[in-house]
């Protein structure tokens, strides 16, 4: 198969049920475009085959998997731990919520629990990397939509988080933060007054990034009703995170069913009405506040005590599957584990929120122009590392 | 020899209208040569400019502050490998650059530096810069179809399609100015470019700020319509990067992609230039009607050498702060030596003869300076428009506005 859609394009999409040509237009020829895997705002290695009628979209086809690693099959032939720094490199940009999401599957397997200050540097640095995923998923946004100069303001301050991270762990972007049963390191000497600095530093930054944006005419003409998805349509397809909750929906995995130490802690979930790409943007700005909220609370109220809870060094977890999901910066993140009673996982299945909220792309985008489809492949804030495993 | 030259330099007229084919080939070298290293300080000024736009540093290693990276820029290009593609026309592959270049450097023979300082003054320069600038989007075209690609045809597709239609616009906004050369008492009414910068030298006034506010938006109108024009940001979708990797030119490599960058940047001079000269007065100094009389005159003739020993100071500042260490004394004396000349160049901009051939050129090139600053803040501040934003924009609101201007002009030239 894989030659054949080389070869010919137009064969694979044959089977899409594409809309007629607009008659009242000029009767053009479409045109099939391959947009990726090598282009600059498809995130990576995304491949999309769009049918085209002049600009506009009849159809799309996404083409996965250049990115593959089979990070579920390298589970299989790795004990828990050793798998533990694998899942960084799925969401590459939110590696310590993969981390998270996999500690705590795991833990929950072994029906253990996290001490209460260990969830507390959990959620701390959770929240860190939600904000520096979304500062990366504005800045390339806005550089898809034409606007250069956010994507420097973002990285400069995402930089303050990642010198946290690299303070704590060592690490900047496949952290490896957190261990079964809690966290390995303790936290460093500063790192509150690091944190509250941040907390201080960040919201003028948040402002400086809307100045540019938010009233933007060319920004709200480019954003406003693009890419447009109801909240039906959302459920239908699995969308989640903050795509679904533009869409009106207020489900928030951190307040559905809190994990770590989350029901502590006092935040909102914003959402949006329209569910267009402008929604999806104001969404995820307020998150970033939410978010700078949470990590106040958390710096603040951090208890003393122990960091690891009593696991066995060898961890071999009861026989029995566990389905646990977390708040990724994307979406739901799920981890489903089935264990057969040994020191390695019988199987890993991930949930990756990209993979399914890219699902979404066609949908969003039939009938709209070229251009629309770089705003709508940026806003679904997909990450290949992720969507490909 | 000497005598030839000094009676030459006195005479009132352009080396065109003259008739003197050997001072018009002086003039011609000088400009396209000028314009030609304006291109590569505009590609340094821009990187560098939008560097600090983005808290960036840009370029800083080839030569101090990066001063020389154009010049590597070129000979990297130069020595690149010239691919063609195998399926692509060859020979509309390869005339589409030239066409382009030779479009946007034409416009230069109308652009008036100075009372004299033109190729030549054609009696219909702002129609023959209208319809040559014009011709730049055939090159668009035949780079696009020629690729036999789908970016770049879509790319030229849309090229064509906005230059075509923003033409328009720009063409009511041209038609306004020119109607106020010839609605006034004092105006004779011309469509010559230099006839354009007398009359507001004779009405004392930048046609910005005649018939208020009506020029202002006939010049915004141009303004947006300029930049549409040159597909530069936020209307350089022909060359979204982010949508058709780089448009009509995606499939060129080296020499002629740096021809088409050479044809965009020439064209963003020469549009700015003919936006200088039809509103902001052309060569005239700034506050011509406020600030009238001999001291003023005196005044204002120092400022190039004081903004050019401004500028040497702010390099042998530099030069003062650079770090002492043996690395960087190769770039210190660059830096130095940069200063010096600019040092030189602003004390012979002090002696009188000098002074008085130089200043209209001076503040000719500084407004255009300004109009290219303006193009590298808009391409750092805004985002890009979509397709049919682009054509509204165009056709529903500068053109219907450009038209009323038009009439409303008129009327006012009429009346008063």
């Amino acid at each position: 198969m894989g030659d054949q859609i080389t070869k010919d394009p137009a064969s694979f999409i044959s089977h899409l049920e594409l809309d007629q040509p607009d008659k009242t237009f000029l009767d053009s020829n479409e045109l099939i475009i391959n947009m990726g895997p090598q282009h600059p705002a498809t995130h990576g290695v995304l491949r999309v085959i769009l049918k085209l009628d002049g600009e506009k979209v009849l159809g799309t086809e996404c083409v996965i998997g250049y990115l593959h690693r089979g990070v579920e099959k390298i589970a299989e032939h790795r004990t828990y731990t050793m798998f533990n720094p694998y899942v960084d490199r799925m969401d590459y940009v939110a590696a310590v919520s993969n981390g998270l999401g996999y500690c705590e599957a795991v833990e929950k397997l072994l029906n253990v629990q996290a001490p209460p200050r260990a969830n507390y540097i959990r959620v701390i640095l959770t929240e860190l990397n939600r904000l520096a995923s979304h500062q990366l998923w504005l800045g390339t946004h806005a550089l898809d939509i034409g606007a250069m100069t956010p994507l420097f303001y973002t990285f400069r301050d995402r930089e303050e988080i990642l010198k946290i991270f690299e303070k704590y762990c060592g690490a900047r972007l496949t952290t490896h933060a957190f261990r079964i049963g809690g966290c390995l390191y303790e936290t460093y000497d500063g790192f509150e007054q690091d944190v509250k600095k941040f907390i201080d530093f960040a919201p003028p930054k948040i402002d400086e990034y809307e100045e540019l944006l938010t009233t933007n005419r060319i920004w709200l003409e480019r954003t406003k009703g693009v890419g447009k998805i109801s909240a039906s349509d959302c459920i239908a397809l699995g969308v989640t995170g903050p795509v679904l909750r533009a869409s009106g929906v207020k489900w928030d995995l951190r307040k559905a069913q809190p994990y770590a130490a989350y029901s502590e802690f006092d935040f909102e979930i914003p959402i949006g009405t329209s569910g267009d790409t402008y929604d999806r943007y104001l969404v995820r700005m307020e998150e970033m506040r939410q978010s700078l909220r949470i990590i106040r609370q958390a710096v603040e109220r951090i208890p003393e005590g122990p960091i690891m809870a009593k696991v066995p060094k060898v961890i071999k977890p009861p026989v029995g599957e566990i389905y646990h999901s977390i708040e990724a910066p994307k979406g739901e993140l799920g981890y489903f584990i089935v264990s057969d009673g040994s020191t390695q996982p019988y199987r890993i299945r991930v949930r990756p929120p990209s993979f399914v909220n890219l699902q979404a792309l066609d949908l969003m985008v039939r009938g709209q122009l070229v251009a629309d489809v770089i705003a709508v492949i940026g806003t679904l804030d997909i990450v290949l590392g992720e969507v490909d495993r | 020899m000497l005598d030839y030259i000094t009676s030459y330099l006195s005479s009132n007229t352009t080396p065109g209208q003259a008739g003197n084919v050997f001072w018009a080939l002086v003039y011609i070298m000088i400009v396209f040569g000028g314009v030609s290293v304006a291109v590569m300080a505009m590609n340094w000024l821009e990187r560098k400019a939008l560097a600090h736009f983005q808290i960036r540093l840009g370029p800083m290693r080839v030569g101090p502050h990066g001063l020389l990276q154009p010049i590597a820029d070129a000979i990297k290009l130069l020595t690149k490998e010239d691919i063609v593609p195998a399926e692509a026309d060859k020979f509309v592959f390869w005339i589409a650059p030239l066409i382009i270049l030779c479009a946007s450097f034409t416009v230069y023979i109308v652009i008036p530096f100075g009372p004299t300082h033109a190729i030549t003054d054609l009696n219909i320069g702002i129609l023959f810069m209208l319809g040559v600038s014009s011709l730049s989007v055939l090159g668009v075209v035949m780079a696009g179809w020629a690729s036999n690609s789908h970016y770049p045809l879509i790319g030229a597709l849309r090229s064509s399609a906005q230059m075509v239609s923003y033409e328009v616009a720009m063409g009511m906004a041209v038609v306004s100015a020119i109607l106020m050369t010839s609605l006034n008492k004092t105006g004779t009414g011309t469509l010559s470019m230099i006839g354009i910068v007398q009359a507001q030298q004779s009405q004392q006034m930048w046609f910005l700020f005649k018939f208020f506010p009506l020029g202002f938006i006939a010049f915004g109108i141009f303004a947006i319509a300029m930049v549409a024009e040159t597909n530069r940001a936020p209307f350089d979708l022909p060359e979204a990067e982010s949508e058709l990797t780089a448009g009509f030119h995606t499939e060129y490599s080296g020499l002629r992609w740096s021809l088409f960058m050479l044809g965009e940047y020439a064209a963003m001079i020469a549009v700015s230039s003919i936006a200088v000269t039809l509103w902001v007065g052309g060569w005239m100094r700034p506050f011509p009607n406020w600030l009238a009389g001999e001291t003023w005159d005196l005044v204002f003739s120092l400022i190039p050498g004081f903004l050019f020993l401004g500028l040497a100071l702010i390099a042998f500042i530099g030069v003062v702060r650079m770090p002492k260490h043996p690395y960087f004394r190769i770039q210190t004396i660059g830096l130095a030596g940069f200063g010096a000349v600019l040092a030189l160049i602003g004390l012979v901009l002090f002696v009188p003869p000098v002074r008085d051939r130089i200043q209209d050129i001076f503040w000719f090139v500084a407004k255009v300076a300004v109009f290219m600053y303006l193009y590298i803040w808009y391409r750092a501040t805004f985002p890009r428009y979509r397709f049919d934003q682009l054509m509204r924009v165009g056709w529903k609101v500068l053109l219907p506005v450009g038209i009323g201007v038009l009439i409303l002009t008129a009327i006012m030239g009429v009346l008063v």
